[in-house]
């Protein structure tokens, strides 16, 4: 592997070396462990570990919930219930993957703002942004999917108004539609292959973590000065950098106590709090619920969905333009899923030579906007349609394309940024003045 | 090996590219039925068209069944419900199309081209708001003593026709024929 110079794994016993001839999984494992880190890293970088424990989490009580698990539309439902119920410890165990899903969305949200705040997208990182953004796309899904399985009321409709997403594509759509349901409608063929992919997709997900991880240690991980560790020798980088073990990976484990003690004070005390009490009604195709909002970590997109209906003049464009073949359902299922993709993106877009937004006082200010507008959509999103929901969601949905589309690349012509540090050991000396001596302050 | 002065294509390129070919088209079809599978089963298919009694509809009430996974609306229609459905002036009507499977698609949205039966009696439809797919409520709900979304307001009247509301078109009639005096076919 290229990228910071460090100590590579040296076998020592016989065995080691024995194994290490056939199998260098040993390492693997160390060099892997040990990837010099720079010693700069703040809070903001322990969402990884949060996301790699969570989807052990969510993988471990998936696999025993399906040790109990039904998947016929007239079994399934009472079979949540069986689990919530009868099954020794499965309400705990039921809970902990419902809300895991959240803090899976909550850590995943924050992991990609923090890389969108520091530049972390940007060169050399491109490849890591955009495996990132397909985990993102994957864990959406396998969300969506697992969500349909308890056969509650949400669970159908939610399905029913998804898939009508791709039935909105021209021409091919309805077959299209027909094609993922089995069927006219969500019935028992649908049930089925969801509980299946559900089951492939976390496997998919670990597999995407791994190549992640393989790439951003090839290129060393981001900082909050967005300066690169120096690579001239050994001894330049060990002045810039820390071993992961055990230095971040200690820290990061405390950070994800502090997590878990919030996560689990929702699981033991509030575990219904995310969630929407319609899914405890099994679902009926002859009667929908009077509000069908997705899961809360889908509104900000689900907004951006419906803010482009058929009055707004882009839309009638569009529509013009392609004589009527996209018409203003189509372009909100365009419009969704441009808003994912402008993100990937993101590393072309941004034409700034500073790396870190730390040292970009214009782009703060846009950033943080984004942010707010984040939340706007999310809130606006669970809303109804009418005025003044429809304007508040245009507009935010307009933003969000507009931070990306136009304000990223102009910035990076028209900011004058601040100097970042020389080097990430000015950076990491001026923050911590004695961090020769014993503790800092 | 270079062969950048191999202008000619030789034996070996063409079976290089014919055994590529054969691969390529092997994967196809072998692809093909795993892609196929998620398609309608053939008990799914079998139910697109099913055979409903309404000897039991008393006069003014209303069947709902299911059908593909959909509600379908069967209405025995009261003569004052035909009345005034029959009354209604087109031009108030916001979808002028008779929506009905069974006639011709251009056909206007007069309450006679509605319905099943010359009489006018019964009214067979779907049972999803042309809106967001939502389940409306029957039984003279709503302004227009017929049907009423609750998800965003949509009001149907007594043909099963939108007056008011987000929803763009009428509920829409699927292919159904009455087979003898009590029994209806769908699909």
């Amino acid at each position: 592997m290229s990228g910071i110079p460090h100590d590579h794994y040296e076998p020592k016993s016989r065995f080691e070396t024995w194994l290490h001839e056939r199998l260098p999984v040993v390492a693997l494992a160390y060099d892997t462990l040990m990837i010099p880190t720079p010693k700069n890293l703040n809070w903001w970088w322990i969402w990884g570990i949060v996301l790699a424990f969570t989807l052990v989490l969510q993988i471990v009580t998936g696999i025993i919930l399906v040790m109990h698990y039904t998947p016929h539309v007239d079994l399934a439902f009472a079979s949540i219930e069986h689990i919530m119920r009868d099954v020794n410890g499965g309400h705990m165990l039921r809970y902990m993957h419902a809300n895991g899903a959240s803090l899976f969305f909550i850590a995943v949200y924050i992991h990609i703002f923090r890389g969108l705040y520091y530049g972390s997208y940007k060169s050399p990182r491109e490849v890591t942004w955009i495996i990132g953004m397909l985990i993102y796309l994957v864990m959406m899904a396998t969300g969506f999917l697992g969500y349909v399985l308890p056969w509650g009321q949400m669970s159908f409709w939610g399905a029913t108004v998804i898939t009508g997403l791709f039935g909105a594509i021209p021409f091919i759509g309805p077959d299209i539609q027909t094609w993922l349901l089995g069927g006219p409608a969500v019935d028992n063929a649908a049930l089925n292959r969801f509980f299946s992919l559900h089951y492939l997709l976390p496997f998919v997900l670990v597999g995407l973590v791994a190549v992640h991880i393989w790439a951003f240690h090839s290129t060393g991980n981001n900082n909050p000065t967005g300066v690169e560790v120096r690579r001239g020798s050994k001894d330049e980088a060990k002045k810039d950098t820390l071993p992961f073990w055990p230095y971040f990976v200690i820290k990061d484990l405390f950070a994800l106590a502090i997590v878990l003690m919030v996560f689990f004070a929702v699981v033991g005390f509030m575990p219904n709090y995310l969630g929407h009490p319609d899914n405890y009604i099994e679902a009926n195709p002859l009667a929908t619920p009077a509000h069908i909002v997705p899961e809360w970590y889908y509104l900000p997109f689900y907004a951006i969905l419906r803010a482009f209906t058929a009055d707004v003049w882009a839309v009638q464009l569009v529509s013009f333009i392609t004589g009527g073949i996209v018409d203003a359902k189509f372009f909100g299922v365009l419009a969704m899923f441009g808003a994912i993709f402008v993100i990937v993106l993101a590393p072309w877009l941004d034409t700034s030579k500073t790396r870190s937004g730390a040292y970009r006082p214009m782009f703060k200010f846009w950033f943080w906007l984004l942010g707010i507008d984040f939340m706007v959509l999310m809130w606006v999103g669970a809303q109804s349609t009418e005025f003044p929901y429809d304007w508040i969601s245009l507009i935010a949905a307009t933003y969000w394309f507009a931070y990306f589309l136009l304000i990223l690349p102009i910035l990076g012509w028209t900011e004058k940024a601040k100097q970042p540090p020389a080097t990430i050991e000015d950076d990491f000396n001026h923050h911590y003045p004695e961090a020769s001596g014993s503790a800092a302050e | 090996m270079s062969h950048a002065d191999d202008q000619q294509g030789t034996r070996r390129d063409f079976l290089y590219y014919a055994t590529g070919g054969a691969g390529v088209v092997a994967t196809g079809a072998a692809v093909w039925p795993l892609v196929n599978q998620m398609n309608p089963s053939a008990d799914v298919r079998a139910l697109s068209s099913i055979r409903v009694d309404i000897s039991d509809v008393a006069e003014g009430s209303q069947l709902t069944v299911k059908w593909l996974g959909k509600p379908v609306f069967i209405r025995n229609r009261s003569a004052e419900d035909i009345e005034n459905a029959r009354a209604d002036s087109l031009d108030d009507l916001p979808d002028q199309n008779a929506r009905n499977a069974n006639i011709d698609p251009s056909a206007d949205a007069s309450d006679a081209n509605r319905t099943l039966d010359e009489e006018g009696r019964w009214l067979v439809m779907m049972g999803v708001c042309t809106h967001l797919g939502c389940v409306p409520l029957g039984n003279g709900a709503g302004d227009y003593h017929g049907w009423y979304c609750p998800c965003h307001g949509s009001h149907y009247d007594a043909a099963g026709r939108i007056r008011k509301g987000p929803a763009p078109e009428n509920l829409p009639i699927p292919v159904a024929e009455f087979v003898d005096e009590t029994t209806i076919k769908l699909g």
